[in-house]
């Protein structure tokens, strides 16, 4: 079986007029566990919005491949259908739409399969209960007065209800105590099968603590800059993006 | 909102746009003199001082001018409408009895089922005319009286006399007078006092011909200390020509009493909706409105809640959706006239495809009205750059110990809202409709199932092919 998932080459995009990924190559295969770092403005979220989808950002130069199918122009709903998920940094709140609804519609719509109430239920506390979360929120509106941790916790939840095969988790664990981050990011590894693969965007190696990364890229300035495993998290930990940053500039050229 | 309230199936709008093939030789002659208000009041049989009731209110129409204010009502031509109609169909107490084309269009709003359903009573008004009773027994025995309006001149002249058109009077503006010289049909509640009628009573209604107007008094009256919920669902068939409604309802809530109002309007996009609805609560009384305006070409609707007695509540919530071509002016007064009386406005309006929703609100607050408490909130959500909101909520304080709070938001759709519902798979067109069905799950809760469904089928309706 293919193991390829993603595909990134050369890739770059802009918004509005702001050019932000300037030329990003990566490559996940199905079962591996990458992590994205950099620092504020370097680009991660907005390659988290890119292969999502975003209307906002435009694709001016190389190619998204999903399992072998370029997808630079697909819909964002297609996306999903087709197993990419995004767990957002900040998760729109809607107000009226209860999160077992909205989670049942969406199971629906990436499964193509009508979801019985009752098999439906089960399955979201079977993964609230993963995820420690508290059976009462299935019935409150999504996002609606959450904190900021029990977002973070929503999204994962949808991501556990919907079973992505590429999940990107765009700063899952900013916004969490210690306890959630432990709760979450052992969670994620749960999920984390030989079927999937997830990138991690993150700021801090906390939650590094209990996933078993495989690969750590570095991007700055719109590229990635540097490639490696947790080692490299470790020395980005001490010493920063600063000797890295130089690196950067003084190989303009490159 | 939760699943087991949401039914998802889309219904075809021919349903609400559907015209029987009816005879309609009996109808009166186009435009308005006191001769036929003479025929229209002696072929109902009334009494002497209804006649002349609606012979004044001619006079008053006649002389007043149309509002300067609200909508554009300058293409209404009021002697192309036609006044009464007399559908075929008399009053029936047995479904069926009700004529097969009459029942037709009733089977396919879902009549019957409510019916079998065993609620309370349908009263069902086929153009003019109610053409279904019904009311559970054990409800009659307690002294509850709910008929159509024609029958409860007869029968309970006293009651009528007494209340008719004193909240809403025909001098209070053109068609309030217009609806005084040519009322037909409309529904009569009355319950007695500490008689708590504990399931909703229905009424439901539709204009059925072209250039009808529909002119439906609605009456109920609380006793002290009685609870009633009336719940009315309007629909009309799609005609060319402009179709006028001009009905009017009046609350009476006693002291102590607890009214719910309920109703679902779902006009052909071809009416000009300009319906007055007025309460007045007595001490310690609480008037619930609940209210979904859809449809129509023009609408104008304003429910007043005059809080008469010391500690009277009202509630208001409400949503109006106006789509293309639609212009809907909709909003809730409440007059606090009485010590510690309370209010609370919860308005939402949607507007899509250049439609344009108004909200236009009063809060009145007499100087005999100390320690009044009043919120009101109003939210538009435009569905894309062509539509408009607007929102005047007036604020009229005559007493300074009082605690009023007001919000007002006024917002489009959020593209990043539709992003992130469509991240996990749902169609851009869907994220919309749930978008929207969650603004209005404050006032889809308030309903019972049936009418949280509709008003459900009726978002869905009104969202088909909202996207490009």
């Amino acid at each position: 079986m293919d193991k390829k998932l993603l595909k990134i080459n050369n890739l770059a995009s802009k918004v509005e007029k702001e050019e932000i990924l300037k030329g990003i190559d990566l490559e996940m295969n199905k079962g591996e566990i990458h992590v994205l770092m950099g620092p504020n403005g370097a680009g991660k979220s907005t390659l988290a919005n890119v292969l999502m989808g975003h209307p906002e950002h435009e694709i001016t130069d190389g190619e998204v491949n999903f399992e072998g199918e370029k997808i630079n122009d697909l819909a964002v709903d297609k996306r999903a259908k087709k197993g990419i998920f995004l767990s957002f940094q900040y998760p729109e709140e809607i107000p009226g739409v209860t999160v077992e609804n909205f989670l049942r519609t969406a199971k629906s719509a990436v499964t193509g399969e009508d979801q019985s109430i009752f098999d439906f239920k089960f399955l979201l506390e079977e993964k609230m209960e993963l995820l420690d979360i508290d059976k009462e929120y299935a019935d409150r509106y999504l996002n609606k007065g959450f904190s900021g941790g029990e977002k973070k916790k929503n999204e994962i939840l949808q991501m556990a209800v919907l079973d992505p095969k590429l999940a990107i988790l765009d700063e899952t664990d900013s916004g969490l105590d210690v306890d959630a981050v432990k709760t979450v990011a052992t969670g994620i590894q749960k999920l984390a099968s030989d079927e999937n693969g997830i990138m991690i965007i993150t700021h801090h190696n906390r939650i590094l603590d209990y996933i078993d990364v495989d690969y750590v890229h570095v991007i700055i300035d719109g590229k990635i800059v540097k490639s490696g495993t947790m080692e490299l998290a470790k020395d980005i930990e001490e010493n920063g993006y600063e000797k890295l940053k130089k690196e950067q500039e003084e190989c303009s050229y490159c | 909102m939760s699943e087991n309230k949401v039914d998802l199936k889309e219904i075809d709008r021919s349903i609400h746009d559907k015209k029987t093939d009816k005879d309609y030789s009996n109808r009166a002659k186009i435009g308005l003199t006191p001769k036929i208000i003479r025929e229209i009041s002696k072929e109902k049989n009334e009494p002497e001082w209804m006649t002349e009731f609606r012979l004044k209110s001619l006079e008053i129409y006649q002389n007043k001018p149309l509002p300067d204010w609200g909508a554009d009502i300058s293409d209404l031509d009021m002697d192309e409408i036609l006044t009464y109609i007399k559908g075929e169909g008399e009053i029936q107490n047995d479904w069926e009895e009700v004529p097969e084309d009459i029942k037709n269009t009733f089977d396919s709003l879902g009549i019957p089922e409510a019916e079998k359903e065993s609620l309370a009573g349908v009263g069902a008004q086929y153009d003019s005319e109610v053409v279904y009773q019904n009311l559970k027994e054990e409800l009659v025995e307690q002294g509850v009286i709910f008929m159509d309006m024609e029958r409860a001149l007869k029968e309970h002249e006293d009651i009528v006399k007494e209340h008719f058109m004193q909240l809403v009077p025909p001098d209070d503006h053109k068609f309030a007078a217009l609806h005084g010289a040519v009322w037909s049909g409309g529904s009569f509640v009355y319950v007695p006092e500490d008689v708590e009628v504990d399931i909703p009573l229905q009424s439901y209604f539709r204009l059925n011909a072209a250039g009808a107007g529909q002119f439906e008094h609605t009456l109920i009256i609380l006793e002290k200390g009685a609870k009633a919920h009336f719940i009315e669902g309007c629909s009309a068939p799609k005609y060319s020509v402009n179709n006028l409604h001009a009905g009017t309802v009046e609350l009476f809530v006693k002291e102590g009493a607890e009214l719910r109002y309920s109703t679902i309007e779902n006009w052909s996009k071809n009416m000009y909706n300009l319906n007055t609805k007025r309460a007045i609560v007595e001490k310690d009384g609480l008037i619930e409105w609940v209210s979904g305006s859809f449809g129509s070409k023009v609408s104008m609707l304003y429910p007043m809640s005059i809080l008469n007695g010391k500690g009277a509540r009202a509630e208001y919530t409400g949503v109006t959706f106006a789509a293309e071509d639609q212009y809907l002016d909709t909003g809730a007064k409440v007059v606090h006239a009485a010590p510690h009386t309370s209010s609370n406005i919860n308005a939402r309006s949607i507007a899509k495809g250049g439609g344009h929703a108004f909200y236009r609100g009063l809060l009145k607050v007499t100087d005999s009205a100390d320690h009044a408490k009043s919120t009101v909130s109003c939210e538009s959500l435009m569905l894309d750059n062509d539509s408009k909101s607007d929102t005047v909520p007036v604020m009229d304080l005559n007493t300074d110990d009082i605690d009023i709070g007001h919000e007002a938001k006024v917002g489009r759709i959020s593209e990043e809202a539709i992003f992130y519902l469509m991240s996990r798979g749902i169609s851009e067109e869907e994220a919309k409709a749930m978008i929207v069905r969650g603004f209005v799950e404050p006032i889809a809760k308030e309903l019972p199932l049936e009418y949280a469904v509709e008003l459900n089928n009726l978002i869905n309706l009104e969202l088909e092919g909202s996207i490009g």
